[in-house]
C-alpha cells in the first residue's frame, strides 16, 4: 500500500511530511534520552532484515497463494515503538529512493501509514495489553493477528483519506474504501499470523532476546498530546507553504480553493501575457486560417479553461506538447553527444 | 619498551547460557612478538581474542596491556593500543565507503580532518588499497575487504594488532598477499588461525588451545612437529612439513 | 523471489552509476536532492486534466539521465517494475469519470482518460527523477546532505547502516531460501511452524550480527555517536544549479509552454 507521488496533491504531501518528520524527530529525541548504544547497529541490521526476510514466503493453508512479513509489528515487537518506527521509516526511505517504491513526496503519507499505526497505536495499545510477558503462544497469536489486522486497516484507511483529499485519483470515497479494507484485511491477518511465528521461534531459541524491548518505557499512555500538537503544527507549516505558493504564484490560490472546493477547473494564464503572446503570434504563426480559429477565440474570451469541450486549445496542446517532446528528446541526445564528445577530448 | 606486553593471567569466561569458554588461560607476549593461536573449533580461540580489548569481561583473572590492567576505566586506552581484526570483515565494514569506514577509529579518536585525510590514505597505501577509497564495501572481493579491514585498524596506529582468522575465505594469492603483508609489520601480532601454514610463516611462537584451556605454548616450528599434540587438538601438520605424495 | 534477486542487483547497479564522475556527479548532493524535491512538488501541483503542460518537465530528469551518462534502460526497467500501484488505482479514473471533456476531430475524450493519462505522466516524471538523482549522486552523498539539511543524526546513520547490511542479508536470506528449496519439493513453501523456524533462524544470525558490528564498533572507539568527514561546502555550481531549475520549473508551472507553442503555431491566440 506505498502511496505514489503521483496521486497525491502537494498539500497533502507537504502536511504528511510534516507528519512524519515530527514523528521521526520525536523518536530520535526519545531515544537519544535512553539509547543504549548497542542498539544502533541492531537497528540498522533489522531494517534489512525487513527486506530480506520478504524474500521468504510461506503457504497459505487452502489458498494457494503464500505470505511474508510485513515488518512493522516485529520490528515493534523486538525494538519497542521510538526505535520501531524509526528503523522502519528508513526501510520506506531506501525502498522509495531505490526501488522507486512510493516517492519523495509521497514518503511522508508512506511513513505515516505503515509506520504509526503499527509502532504507536497497534503495539502499545493492543499488542502490549493482550500478549504481557510470558503469555501463551495462542495469546501470542491472537495478539499480534488482532494488531497487525488493526494497524493495516488504519493505515488502509489512512491511504483513502488521503487520496481523496488529493482528488487525483476519480475513485469515489466508498469505492475506493471497499476496495482497500478487505484487501488488507487479509494481509494484515497473513501478517499477524507470520510475525506471531517468527515471535514464538525466538521467543523459545533465545527468550532473553525478547526482554530488553520489554523492558524499554512505552510512550506513557502514549503522547497523544503531542502528536497532536505535531500534527497541528505540521498543517500549519504547509498552510503557510501553500499559502507562500499561493501568494508568489499568481493563480495558484484559486487553484487551490477551486481544488477544495471540488471543482476541476484550471486557472486562466494572466492577461496581459496572453495580449503580447496574441501580438507575438501575428507575425509568427505557422498555421494561421486553420480551422479550429473559431473555436477557440471565443473560449479565450470567455472561459478558456482547461476541462471546456474544446477542440482548439485540445488541438493546440497537443501540437504544442508533441514539438516540445521532440525538443526534450532532441535536447537530450546533444547533451549525450556533448558529453561524450568531451570526455573523448 | 613494556607497554607492548600483552599479559593474560588464570582467565575464566562463562558464556550467559552457561558453557564455560575459558578455563584458566595465562600466558605473557612480549614486545615485537608474533604468536599464533591454533585449536579446535569451540577451543576458545575468538573467545580469547575478544577478551584482549574488552569486548568480553572475563568471570575470573586478569588481563594487562602495557603497564595497564584491562579495566573500565583503561578501556579507552587499551582499544587504543590493540588493534582487533574480526573474522568476518562484513561485521567490520559498516560504513558507506571504503573512506568512511578506515577514517571512522581516527574521527573517534577526535583527530583533526588533516590528520584523518593522512592516516587514512597511508592506511590503504599500506595495505595496497590505496584504489579502493571511495568504493562502497558490498562492491569488493573477500580480499580487498579483508585488506579494507585490516587498514581499518591501521589507522588509529595500534601496537598490538589482533586477527581472528584473517585468511578465512581468501582465494590462495590473495591469501599470500595477506601472509606477505602481515610479514611486513613490526607490531606485537596475536593471531588466531586454523591455518597452520599461515602461522608457520607468521609466527615464531603458538598457542594451542584445548577445551578452554592452553594445552603448549613455544616455538611454533617445534610444536607443529609434535603429531601426538597436535591430534589431540584436532590438528595435524601443516602441508608444507607433511611428506609430499608426489615428490616423496 | 525472482523479483526481490533483481531488485538487489539493480540495487548495486544504482550505486555503481553514481560512481562515475560527470559534471553532475561532481555538484553537492544537496543542491540535487532539493532541486528533486522541487521539481516533485511543482510537478504534483499541477490540476488533475492536465497532461501539456507536464510534457515540459522531461526536461529535467532527461539532463539528469544524459549529462549524468547513465543508460535510459536502467531507469525505464525500474519504472516499470514501479508502476503497478499507479496503474491500479489511475486506471479506475477512465472508469469512473466519463464525461466529455475534450474533442479532438470525431472523438470524444472522456476526462477519466485525460485525468489517467496525467496520473501516468506524474508518475513517469516523479519516479524517473528520484531514480537518476541516485543514479547521479549515490546513497552515502544523498545521506550526507540529508545530516547537512538538518536531519536527525540517528535516523541518518539507520539509513546509512541499513543499506549497507541490505547487501549482506539478501545474500543470506537468499543462500538460505536456495539451500532450503533444495530439499522441499512441489514448490511446497512450508507451512507457519516451518516458516517462523526458518525467519526466526535468519532473525537470530542477524541479531547475533548485530552484536558484532557492534562488537567492532567499540574496539575502534565507538561512542554512541558516528562522526563523517562531510563533503566541501556548497559552491557557486551548487547554488547555480538549484536555483536556476527551481527557477524554471517555476516558470513552466506559471506558463504552459506547449499551449503556448501551439497556439502560436496554429494561429489561435
Amino acid at each position: 500500500m506505498h502511496m505514489a507521488d503521483a496521486l497525491i496533491s502537494p498539500a497533502v504531501g507537504g502536511i504528511m511530511w510534516g507528519a512524519s518528520a515530527s514523528l521521526i524527530g520525536y523518536s530520535c529525541k526519545k531515544l537519544k534520552d535512553n539509547l543504549d548504544d548497542r542498539r544502533i547497529p541492531l537497528m540498522g541490521v533489522l531494517g534489512a532484515f525487513v527486506f530480506a526476510a520478504q524474500m521468504i514466503n510461506f503457504t497459505i493453508p487452502g489458498t494457494g497463494s503464500s505470505g511474508h512479513l510485513g515488518g512493522g509489528m516485529i520490528l515493534a515487537i523486538l525494538l519497542g515503538p521510538h526505535a520501531a518506527f524509526l528503523t522502519l521509516a528508513s526501510v520506506l526511505t531506501v525502498q522509495a529512493l531505490f526501488f522507486a517504491d512510493g516517492g519523495l513526496l509521497a514518503l511522508g503519507c508512506n511513513i505515516f501509514n505503515l509506520g504509526f499505526f503499527a509502532c504507536f497505536i497497534a503495539y502499545p495499545l493492543i499488542f502490549r495489553k493482550m500478549c504481557p510477558a510470558n503469555s501463551t503462544v495462542n495469546r501470542l497469536y491472537a495478539a499480534s493477528i488482532v494488531s497487525a489486522v488493526v494497524g493495516l486497516q488504519l493505515g488502509a484507511f489512512s491511504v483513502v483519506l488521503e487520496t481523496l483529499f488529493s482528488q487525483i485519483s476519480a475513485l469515489r470515497f466508498s469505492s475506493f474504501l471497499l476496495l482497500m479494507q478487505p484487501i488488507h484485511l487479509a494481509i494484515g491477518l497473513v501478517e499477524g499470523a507470520a510475525t506471531a511465528a517468527v515471535v514464538q521461534f525466538v521467543r523459545q531459541a533465545r527468550p532473553e532476546i525478547l526482554q530488553p524491548a520489554a523492558h524499554t518505557a512505552l510512550p506513557a499512555a502514549l503522547p497523544l498530546r503531542n502528536v497532536i500538537a505535531g500534527l497541528l503544527f505540521a498543517a500549519l507549516l504547509a498552510g503557510a507553504i501553500l499559502s507562500w505558493f499561493a501568494s508568489t504564484h499568481p493563480d495558484g490560490l484559486e487553484w487551490a480553493m477551486e481544488r477544495a472546493a471540488g471543482t476541476a477547473e484550471l486557472p486562466t494564464p494572466t492577461g496581459r501575457i496572453q495580449t503580447f503572446l496574441a501580438e507575438l503570434q501575428q507575425r509568427t504563426a505557422l498555421l494561421p486560417d486553420y480551422s479550429f480559429t473559431g473555436t477557440v477565440d471565443s473560449a479565450q474570451e470567455e472561459t478558456p479553461s482547461w476541462p471546456a469541450p474544446d477542440a482548439g486549445t485540445s488541438f493546440s496542446g497537443i501540437i504544442g506538447g508533441s514539438l516540445t517532446l521532440i525538443f526534450v528528446v532532441v535536447f537530450a541526445y546533444a547533451l549525450r553527444f556533448g558529453c561524450r564528445t568531451q570526455q573523448r577530448s | 619498551m613494556s607497554h607492548h606486553i600483552v599479559e593474560a593471567q588464570n582467565l575464566h569466561y562463562v558464556y550467559p547460557d552457561g558453557t564455560a569458554g575459558l578455563q584458566g588461560v595465562s600466558f605473557r607476549i612480549t614486545h615485537g612478538e608474533s604468536v599464533a593461536v591454533v585449536g579446535a573449533n569451540g577451543a576458545g580461540k575468538s573467545t580469547l581474542l575478544m577478551h584482549l580489548n574488552g569486548c568480553l569481561s572475563p568471570a575470573q583473572g586478569t588481563v594487562r596491556i602495557g603497564d595497564f590492567p584491562l579495566i573500565k576505566t583503561t578501556l579507552k586506552a587499551v582499544r587504543r593500543t590493540v588493534g582487533m581484526v574480526f573474522q568476518n570483515p562484513d561485521d567490520q565494514l559498516f560504513m558507506p565507503t571504503v573512506f568512511d569506514d578506515v577514517a571512522f577509529g581516527p574521527l573517534n579518536i577526535g583527530l583533526p580532518e588533516e590528520e584523518v585525510e593522512q592516516r587514512v590514505t597511508q592506511a590503504l597505501e599500506t595495505v595496497g588499497a590505496g584504489a579502493l577509497r571511495d568504493r562502497p564495501p558490498y562492491r569488493l572481493s573477500k580480499g580487498e575487504k579483508r585488506s579494507v579491514a585490516i587498514a581499518s585498524v591501521l589507522s588509529m596506529s595500534p601496537d598490538i594488532l589482533v586477527m581472528d582468522e584473517p585468511s578465512a575465505d581468501l582465494d590462495p594469492q590473495a591469501r599470500r598477499r595477506l601472509i606477505e603483508l602481515l610479514k611486513t609489520f613490526k607490531h606485537t601480532k596475536i593471531i588466531a588461525t586454523h591455518d597452520l601454514d599461515l602461522a608457520l610463516d607468521v609466527c615464531e611462537r603458538t598457542l594451542v588451545l584445548s577445551r578452554g584451556r592452553i594445552c603448549a605454548d613455544g616455538a611454533t616450528a617445534e610444536l607443529f612437529r609434535n603429531d601426538e599434540l597436535l591430534s589431540q587438538s584436532a590438528l595435524e601438520r601443516p602441508l608444507r612439513m607433511q611428506n609430499c605424495p608426489v615428490c616423496r | 523471489m525472482a523479483s526481490i534477486s533483481r531488485h538487489f542487483f539493480d540495487l548495486g547497479h544504482l550505486d555503481d552509476l553514481a560512481g562515475a564522475s560527470t559534471p553532475l556527479h561532481r555538484l553537492d548532493p544537496r543542491a540535487k536532492l532539493l532541486a528533486t524535491l522541487v521539481f516533485i512538488a511543482v510537478v504534483v501541483s499541477f490540476g488533475k486534466y492536465e497532461i501539456a503542460a507536464l510534457i515540459p518537465f522531461f526536461v529535467y530528469p532527461v539532463f539528469l539521465i544524459s549529462v549524468g551518462n547513465i543508460p535510459f534502460k536502467c531507469v525505464l526497467s525500474r519504472l516499470v517494475l514501479a508502476l503497478p500501484f499507479a496503474l491500479l488505482v489511475g486506471i479506475f479514473n477512465p472508469l469512473i469519470d466519463r464525461a466529455p471533456l475534450s474533442h479532438l476531430a470525431n472523438f470524444t475524450i472522456s476526462g477519466g482518460w485525460i485525468s489517467f493519462s496525467s496520473i501516468m505522466l506524474r508518475f513517469v516524471l516523479t519516479v524517473s527523477s528520484v531514480l537518476a538523482l541516485i543514479a547521479v549522486t549515490g546513497f552515502s552523498p544523498v545521506c550526507s546532505a540529508l545530516l547537512r539539511l538538518g536531519t536527525p543524526k540517528i535516523f541518518v546513520v539507520q539509513l546509512m547502516l541499513m543499506h549497507r547490511y541490505l547487501f549482506v542479508l539478501l545474500d543470506e536470506a537468499s543462500k538460505m531460501v536456495g539451500a532450503k528449496s533444495l530439499r522441499t519439493f512441489e514448490n511446497s513453501t512450508g507451512g507457519l511452524r516451518i516458516y517462523g523456524a526458518f525467519t526466526g533462524s535468519l532473525l537470530l544470525r542477524t541479531m547475533e550480527r548485530a552484536e558484532r558490528i557492534y562488537s567492532a564498533m567499540q574496539c575502534r572507539g565507538f561512542d554512541g555517536d558516528i562522526k563523517r568527514t562531510l563533503p566541501a561546502e556548497f559552491g557557486k555550481r551548487d547554488i547555480l544549479f538549484l536555483c536556476g531549475w527551481s527557477l524554471l520549473f517555476l516558470l513552466l508551472r506559471a506558463f504552459n509552454l506547449p499551449l503556448i507553442i501551439g497556439q502560436i503555431l496554429t494561429g489561435t491566440m
